[in-house]
């Protein structure tokens, strides 16, 4: 069913981020940086690696993926509206009155799975999905992205913990690590390195990669779990702002809204890796 | 009046502990997760019985909350069991998220509630809960006052396919403060007795004193009291309140609980907004430093023994 080719998925990722910033400008509000970050590792996610869609999503034996850096909602909104769970002109609501496409994901939209918002809630929620799913003996997989500011959150440590003790190997938590967060680079606001060796010291299994890489990403998400019996987890080096070259690396984008001009010229730059995807 | 004798029982958490195990014993999609708590919980012979249906999380609420939820969204009927006091303030946000937000139907089971803890501090008492489970959306909130509410709400507990927060105690409580007339309800307050010159609306461990007051009411004073166990706390039970409080009777609330924010504000509340002025005493835990001791002497301090409350009922009849 998922076949489309490297070259494919690209434009894909090219054409996701046009709608990010295209339903973000006319929403006024989103978390643009954060979303052009992980829209690479969500493209791979729901093309390629995880077994969920519009026609499996009542089913108990889909593969669930929580998004617990929740903000980053309008890249998962537009891919997705690209699955086929809901119209994508009903991002045009984004943030509108009444709207069930507010700023974190709910489960009044199609495809979601939990409520988010608040951080370090995600990945409490996919243990126990995880734990279920191994009583089950059902071989659901649970995926979670992780923001690097969030993993200064207590309760994400106790879920590490947790996960390892019930050696929850159909897990994989994938650490959106672009180094920002919202007042300065993480190395400032509180350092997380080394994160490798301190999810390795939890009983983790760990690997880096390539967020933006198409096939580092399928490669490294194909091969779960990592080692048996560990749950897996996936630093993805990542680059807020992704796509758009005023965009990256720079803390504004956190959560700043593209201008007319500023939004023609991003979607001319996107427009070169993918040429007839750009949405008018 | 209430004549019969009640009967002692076990602790209410003894009973949901045995209920727990019934219905395991039918149902292997029953979870019960604990934070460390199974002694305290009761649940070690649940763990020996059917060690595949306990999950333990260790010391870490936030975790049990949001594990539980998890479990919850995958079809499981997720108990998730921790001293109230802890359950309720530590993982208030996975409360609040994870599983009201997110509609996930996990069963919260906040244990050694109130001051059962009462010699050990402030630290491990729960006198914030209602108050601050009222103010969140999508859940149900339960203090059964006798063995059989327990057992009835832990039983309903089980097929509800929305949040719930049951607490109880660890004292011994009565078997059943009324005969069972086959209609408790979740959402329904149980009247244990009519009388004309009083209302007592209580709710978990301080129902009993309530019982044990309209008998000294009727002993000393030749009052009568009605006594209602208001075991849910939310939804109220509104009807109930209006029709009995339209008499105009002096109501008194009486819980183990904060006097901001629990049963008595829930329905100083309903009645103002319905017109209902009738004198009105909200008998609680008072807004300083909880004094310590046991259970019985923490209700005795504050007013809300069996004398207390009925020196309390007596001085809104008599200036």
């Amino acid at each position: 069913m998922k076949t489309l080719d490297t070259l494919q998925l690209k434009a894909k990722s090219a054409e996701y981020r046009s709608k990010i910033l295209k339903y973000i400008y006319n929403a006024k509000a989103g978390h643009t940086g954060g979303s052009l970050s992980i829209t690479d590792i969500l493209n791979v996610l729901y093309n390629r690696i995880m077994n969920v869609s519009p026609d499996n999503f009542d089913s108990n034996d889909r593969d669930r993926y929580v998004q617990s850096k929740g903000h980053c909602v309008e890249a998962l909104y537009v891919v997705l509206a690209d699955q086929g769970f809901f119209p994508e002109e009903d991002l045009l609501t984004l943030c509108k009155y009444n709207s069930p496409y507010i700023g974190h994901p709910t489960k009044g939209v199609r495809g979601i799975e939990q409520n988010t918002g608040g951080l370090g809630h995600g990945l409490a929620i996919c243990c126990g999905n995880a734990l279920a799913a191994k009583k089950d003996h059902s071989g659901v997989k649970v995926f979670t992205i992780l923001g690097d500011g969030e993993m200064a959150e207590g309760s994400n440590w106790e879920a590490f913990m947790f996960a390892a003790h019930y050696k929850l190997d159909n897990l994989c938590a994938i650490l959106d690590y672009n180094k920002l967060q919202i007042t300065a680079p993480n190395a400032e606001v509180m350092g997380l390195e080394p994160i490798d060796k301190k999810l390795e010291a939890f009983g983790w299994a760990v690997r880096h990669v390539d967020g933006h890489d198409i096939d580092a990403l399928t490669n490294t998400l194909s091969s779960l779990p990592f080692e048996k019996d560990k749950p897996s987890f996936v630093i993805a080096h990542t680059v807020k702002g992704k796509g758009v070259s005023f965009m990256e690396n720079t803390l504004k984008w956190h959560h700043g809204v593209p201008t007319d001009e500023q939004l023609q010229i991003a979607l001319a730059e996107l427009s070169i890796e993918s040429p007839n995807q750009v949405p008018a | 009046m209430v004549t019969t004798e009640i009967k002692k029982g076990l602790a209410n958490l003894e009973v949901f502990s045995a209920t727990l195990q019934a219905l395991a014993e039918t149902d292997k999609d029953l979870y019960v997760v604990t934070s460390d708590s199974r002694g305290s919980g009761k649940l070690v012979p649940f763990g020996q019985r059917y060690p595949d249906q306990i999950v333990e999380i260790g010391i870490a609420e936030q975790n049990l909350v949001g594990v539980a939820a998890g479990l919850a969204s995958m079809k499981k009927k997720a108990f998730a069991v921790s001293p109230a006091c802890f359950l309720t303030a530590r993982a208030l946000e996975q409360i609040k998220n994870d599983v009201c937000y997110s509609d996930n139907a996990v069963k919260l089971i906040g244990i050694s509630a109130g001051v059962s803890y009462g010699a050990l501090g402030t630290t491990h008492h729960s006198l914030h809960d209602y108050a601050v489970l009222r103010a969140i959306n999508n859940i149900s909130i339960v203090a059964p006052a006798d063995n059989f509410e327990t057992e009835q709400a832990i039983r309903t507990a089980a097929k509800m396919d929305s949040p719930i927060y049951l607490r109880f105690g660890k004292k011994n409580m009565p078997e059943n403060l009324a005969p069972d007339d086959g209609s408790f309800l979740i959402g329904k307050g149980r009247v244990l007795s009519e009388g004309n010159d009083f209302v007592f609306f209580a709710t978990g461990e301080a129902v009993w004193p309530c019982v044990e007051a309209a008998q000294l009411l009727h002993e000393k004073y030749n009052l009568s009291a009605t006594v209602v166990s208001m075991h849910t706390i939310k939804p109220l039970d509104t009807n109930l309140i209006k029709r009995l409080a339209s008499a105009g009777k002096p109501v008194i609330t009486v819980e183990e609980h904060s006097v901001y924010g629990g049963l008595g504000e829930a329905i100083a509340s309903f009645m103002m907004q319905e017109g209902l002025h009738n004198k009105l005493k909200i008998v609680g835990i008072p807004d300083e430093h909880t004094v310590h001791g046991s259970q019985n002497e923490i209700f005795k301090h504050y007013g809300l023994s069996a004398e207390g409350l009925m020196n309390t009922a007596i001085s809104m009849i008599r200036p």
